[in-house]
């Protein structure tokens, strides 16, 4: 009896998920699995052989030029996930700890409305913000503080790591701040009770109990940054390009359809490893206490 | 001690904010500012980019191409959304965990793969790309969106109201159409505004989907490389940026005036 209406629930379920579920297959699924296939193709001139090869993965690996681009790309990623969860986290604790219950809906809006601001334009202003007649260097000069403007933070990997820090934010903020608002508080009392100092509390239980959402903050900024066509294109000029880019000119300028498929196919199995390695941390994180 | 640790931390907050809100700060002191270079120092007061922009055709038309996708993806978003948010809250059926990861995964997966491997598809099946292929881009990432929204105000909504139509003698449909959806309205209006915000702002899929036709993101980057232009976008921008907020603010209203309904409490976020 409870199996059969398990069934019934279990088909009207299904029933109600098809529309997006085939909606989902046909415009995702289906492209990604082409890309698939087409990576384990020759590319010809003008057209796609289909010979099955691994010639296109061998180039992948072996390719000085995208040997950089992607070590350039993870460098990137990794450095604007470090800064941006770090510089996150004590906007989080002081939202979730410190700003009064009825208060906090208004300052997480606060902290969102940049992130819905034209992507593009942000990204260009940064170039402003940071650019050799820009608000920092003129701002410098004019103080008196610095002679020359700052180089290194003119149109380089430094100025990208800054302008995807900041695009980023309420992507760390808000899962570490969900975090610290489900620690129990009388957890912390208990710390401070049984003579624990507030740095120790705040190490022993707060950060550890914040855990999942540091996890979860990491990998909601490293997957889109790995990724990101917009930021090298227009800090950089297309002259420090990243995956993305790459991808986009063996697919479109260079037609190398095949070369372009093994690209992001590599860069989906990679985000793939890394987005495993730290849940396999977190949970062993959470077993271990 | 405490107020000592809670002061040092409330300035960094501040500091943050600031470098939260530097760009958009900027953003109409350069569109008023009559120097053609954006540098400082600044020129003097205009609104010439306003009129010019006004009166740019290009412009006119990637605002209609922008807007005619954006209200149609998040429609046709929100509809997908709200079968799928319905069926995680109400029902259990297999591969239900598999299932919805694989709807949400536009949500975390680089939008440059997801442009692409769509561009060599249609492509092959020789599709003239066009505004009905943003759309259709459009309408996929979009879709966790609305269904991260949608699931909070499904999720929330008493069971036993349902089952008290029913009881009373309404059919399924009949029950979903007078009770449900009207509790979960302020839900679908937010996942509505969040899916048009997000899709007016999207640059990669229209880039590459969109074949000749401007959109408003496309149109900016198209702009960025020529110095006499910025001026016009940096007003276009201030423009944007006090839709977009417009827009979420009406979004959060309705959120929350739907939590009250439901009897929830006013704290969470757009997200």
């Amino acid at each position: 009896m409870a199996g059969r209406r398990l069934d019934a629930e279990g088909r009207a379920g299904l029933a109600l998920i098809s529309p997006p579920l085939l909606f989902a297959l046909l415009i995702l699924a289906a492209p990604l699995l082409t890309i698939l296939a087409t990576s384990f193709l020759t590319d010809g001139y003008l057209e796609i052989i289909r010979e099955p090869t691994l010639a296109n993965y061998t180039q992948v690996f072996t390719d000085p030029i995208v040997r950089v681009v992607m070590l350039r790309s993870l460098g990137v990623a990794a450095m604007v996930t470090l800064v941006t969860v770090v510089l996150a986290f004590p906007v989080a604790y002081y939202v979730s700890f410190h700003v009064r219950p009825e208060r906090k809906a208004m300052w997480l809006f606060l902290i969102t409305i940049p992130f819905w601001t034209s992507y593009l334009i942000r990204v260009f202003l940064w170039k402003v913000i940071l650019g050799f007649n820009g608000v920092v260097n003129t701002t410098l000069t004019g103080l008196g503080i610095i002679d020359a403007p700052l180089t290194f933070i003119l149109y380089n990997v430094n100025s990208i790591v800054i302008t995807l820090a900041h695009a980023y934010a309420p992507f760390a903020i808000l899962p570490i701040f969900i975090a610290l608002e489900k620690i129990d508080r009388s957890l912390l009392e208990a710390g401070r009770d049984l003579g624990e100092s507030r740095l120790m509390t705040f190490w022993r239980v707060t950060l550890p109990l914040a855990m999942p959402g540091v996890i979860a903050a990491v990998l909601i900024v490293f997957i889109p940054t790995i990724g990101d066509y917009v930021t090298p294109e227009v800090i950089g000029g297309g002259k420090i390009p990243m995956i993305a880019n790459l991808i986009q000119v063996q697919m479109l300028a260079l037609d190398n359809r095949p070369l372009g498929s093994a690209l992001a196919v590599t860069t989906m199995v990679i985000v793939a490893l890394v987005s495993v390695l730290f849940l396999a941390l977190n949970r062993r994180f959470l077993r271990g206490r | 001690m405490k107020a000592n640790s809670g002061r040092g931390l409330q300035a960094y907050v501040i500091l943050y904010l600031l470098f939260l809100y530097a760009p958009i700060l900027l953003l109409p002191i350069f569109a008023f500012n009559s120097g053609t270079v954006i540098a400082f120092p600044l020129q003097g007061f205009t609104t010439e980019w306003f009129a010019q922009m006004w009166g740019n055709a290009t412009l006119r038309r990637a605002l209609s191409n922008s807007l005619t996708i954006a209200v149609s993806a998040s429609i046709l978003a929100t509809c997908l959304g709200i079968f799928a948010a319905r069926a995680s809250t109400r029902y259990v059926f297999p591969l239900k965990g598999g299932v919805m990861g694989f709807i949400m995964l536009p949500m975390v997966l680089p939008e440059i793969i997801v442009a692409m491997s769509l561009l060599v598809v249609l492509l092959g099946m020789g599709v003239q790309l066009s505004i009905l292929t943003v759309i259709v881009g459009h309408t996929l990432i979009c879709m966790p969106y609305a269904i991260a929204v949608l699931s909070t105000a499904f999720s929330s909504l008493d069971r036993s109201l349902e089952e008290a139509a029913y009881d009373l003698g309404e059919t399924k449909w009949g029950a979903f159409r007078l009770v449900t959806l009207p509790l979960v309205m302020p839900g679908i209006i937010s996942a509505l505004l969040i899916s048009f915000t997000i899709s007016l702002d999207e640059f990669i899929i229209a880039f590459f989907l969109a074949g000749n036709e401007p959109t408003l993101p496309t149109y900016i980057f198209s702009q960025l490389r020529f110095p006499r232009a910025i001026p016009v976008i940096m007003a276009l921008g201030t423009v944007l940026v006090i839709l977009s907020v417009v827009l979420l603010a009406l979004g959060e209203y309705f959120r929350r005036r739907g939590n009250a309904r439901i009897g929830g409490k006013p704290t969470g976020g757009l997200l």
